[in-house]
């Protein structure tokens, strides 16, 4: 069957590129680095290093290195922090669900007010709300990061202190998973950082909708449908479903991006996510963990990709046609 | 009862006027041809009737009238109410008509139910039943528009704007983008289905196969006015306006033979460059110096010509 051809294509094509991450990982890690003095410190004597190289396997050639390099990533074994001396998968799962749930929902955010906004600005193609809402968007895309979430601790925080401008408040643990959408005082926490990630995204989604919706409804099918007399909803939902297919691609890089580079915002608010700790790790230079960091993005990447072409494939029956990885 | 009545209808687009005082009526359950050649007016024309005119066109004069009541300056919400139940339309494209993400049966189905809601089973039956009368096989219900052929897409169209069962349907080019052994068929197919449910049909199309197949009684329009009309078959065996006539011989196995002249030098008006007197008189064999001073008028069932080639009236 097509669909499950093209999974598989797509999980081939991610082999390679996840290879070459993990490439770019290790050189980091092994070779960019010095896992000698990392774990024996400054001090060490001419022996003990030695012992350590054997021990560590640093003699053996490059190649193979990296094979067990591979390896011991497949089984989860990501190395020690050279920071923390702990784990780095413990350090991740640690900080991942802060991240997880600040992207979600600034996410979901982004969807609400992109595909909203994005549907109202092109059927009131020309009230002054929409020109409003048109302004708004070009700030959310031309402002950066940083000086959003600036904007909104000084004005929610700092003057009105409505809202808190940094941590996650208080999160509840659930498992192995920690979160902060069971309190008040964690959805209170969340507001601002998923605003500031979402400002961006929002309005790139809103300008994508918009444009897709514009051309949609302008469009025969829809002349067509309103010429044998389907009502303005109908039509409105028709038109929306085709503006939206290219914007699942679209949508589907923003998740991608929202996870992978909430680092200025976690930063901003002291939001202990990955983000934190991957500009911890730079600092510091704790190699392990900045390449664990990079191969969790890398994968992450494949498998939202994945989904948004299925996603694709679910709602636009033209492209079920197409041969697996074809056009 | 007259079914629809066009009168003095003016459009104007930026340039000028594309439409410039046509008028005409349809009977109930009578095929009208509109032909013309590209620019004329006709789609816009169509459009003005539908209620659907395109950005930037505008109707400012005349009016248009079905049984009897204005509808020319209907609100959008009044226009839901019409639209597909009284009026429906179809359009040239085939390939962008139809709903991409969705198959064939829903589209089908979801236009039954906007005008005749019924139970569920009833209503497959008919979404069966509209697929057999276009000749598309019931099994393929579930197929999407890409999976057919152009010719099919039309059918299916005209299955939608039909299955309303509306008392007009302005059909703006319906076969001018298929194959021309499909024209006919496809506008034989469209005369046989309105005329079973006694729906009027507003035929816009410069191929002159289409309307011999399907229309009752021809409209000619040149730059944005009807200038001959007449029973379909008397207009296109023996036109009277040169202009017509000139159309007609362009083309193999219609028209007479005899008056055959020669492809028409020159090219129509464009909006707001309309000359003196009467608008074809630069490309005109037969132009005589009252051309120039003086526009014809168009009295029923006649040429808008002073020097028609048939006698006035002949076409009754």
């Amino acid at each position: 069957m097509t669909i499950a051809r093209l999974v598989l294509w797509r999980l081939l094509q991610a082999v390679p590129v996840l290879l070459l991450v993990a490439a770019l990982a290790f050189a980091l890690e092994m070779v960019a680095g010095d896992p000698v003095t990392a774990s024996l410190g400054p001090d060490a004597t001419a022996a003990q290093r030695a012992a350590a190289v054997a021990q560590l396997g640093l003699d053996d050639p490059l190649p193979l290195r990296y094979l067990r390099f591979v390896g011991a990533a497949l089984r989860g074994d990501l190395g020690v922090s050279t920071r923390l001396a702990r784990p780095v998968g413990g350090l991740i799962a640690e900080r991942l669900p802060a991240t997880v749930e600040l992207a979600g929902v600034a996410f979901v955010l982004s969807l609400a007010i992109g595909i909203g906004g994005g549907a109202y600005a092109a059927v009131r193609r020309r009230a002054r709300s929409t020109r409003l809402l048109l302004l708004a968007s070009l700030f959310g895309v031309s402002l950066p990061t940083f000086l959003t979430g600036t904007l909104l601790i000084l004005i929610f925080a700092a003057t009105l202190r409505v809202l808190p401008s940094f941590g996650r408040g208080e999160v509840v643990a659930l498992g192995g998973w920690t979160t902060g959408l069971l309190t008040g005082s964690g959805w209170a926490a969340l507001v601002l950082p998923a605003l500031t990630l979402a400002a961006f995204q929002s309005a790139l989604l809103l300008r994508l909708v918009r444009d897709g919706m514009i051309v949609a409804l302008d469009s025969e099918f829809v002349r067509f449908a309103r010429a044998r007399g389907l009502s303005h909803g109908v039509v409105l939902r028709h038109a929306l479903a085709n503006a939206l297919t290219p914007v699942v691609a679209a949508a589907a890089v923003q998740l991608g991006t929202l996870v992978a580079f909430s680092v200025v915002t976690e930063t901003v608010f002291q939001w202990p996510g990955l983000g934190q700790l991957l500009v911890e790790s730079v600092a510091t230079a704790d190699e392990p963990v900045i390449a664990a960091y990079l191969m969790l993005v890398a994968l992450l990447f494949v498998a939202i990709n994945l989904a948004a072409d299925l996603l694709c494939l679910a709602i636009d029956p033209r492209l079920r046609v197409a041969p697996a990885g074809g056009a | 009862m007259t079914l629809l009545a066009v009168e003095d209808l003016v459009i104007e687009v930026p340039g000028g006027r594309a439409v410039d005082g046509a008028s005409f009526t349809i009977e109930p359950g009578e095929v009208l041809g509109v032909i013309g050649e590209s620019g004329a007016g006709k789609s816009l024309t169509g459009a003005a009737v539908i209620g659907l005119l395109p950005a930037g066109a505008r109707m400012s004069a005349g009016r248009i009238l079905l049984d009897g009541e204005r509808i020319d300056d209907l609100h959008e919400e009044d226009w839901e109410d019409l639209r597909g139940k009284r009026i429906s339309a179809m359009f040239q494209d085939p390939a962008t008509a139809l709903d991409p993400l969705r198959c064939i049966g829903a589209q089908l189905n979801e236009t039954l139910n906007a005008h005749h809601p019924m139970i569920e089973k009833v209503r497959r039956e008919r979404v069966g039943d509209w697929l057999d009368a276009v000749g598309l096989p019931r099994e393929r219900m579930r197929a999407y528009p890409h999976e057919l052929s152009g010719g099919m897409r039309q059918r299916l169209a005209l299955a939608l704007a039909l299955c309303p069962a509306p008392e007009l349907l302005v059909a703006d080019e319906p076969t001018t983008a298929l194959d021309a052994p499909l024209r006919v068929q496809v506008a034989a197919l469209m005369r046989r289905l309105a005329g079973r449910q006694r729906t009027a049909v507003l035929l816009i199309s410069h191929d002159l196969h289409t309307v011999a197949a399907a229309a009752d009684r021809v409209a000619v329009m040149y730059a944005g006015r009807i200038v001959e009309s007449g029973p379909a078959e008397a207009v296109l065996r023996a036109p009277a306006h040169p202009y017509t006539a000139a159309l007609l011989a362009g083309l193999p196995g219609v028209g007479p033979r005899r008056a055959r002249l020669p492809a028409i030098p020159g090219a129509m008006p464009l909006p707001g460059t309309r000359p003196d007197g009467c608008a074809f008189h630069p490309r005109c064999a037969r132009v005589a110096p009252r051309c120039r001073r003086e526009a014809p008028t168009l009295a029923p069932g006649t040429a808008a010509c002073f020097y028609p080639l048939t006698a006035q009236a002949a076409h009754g």
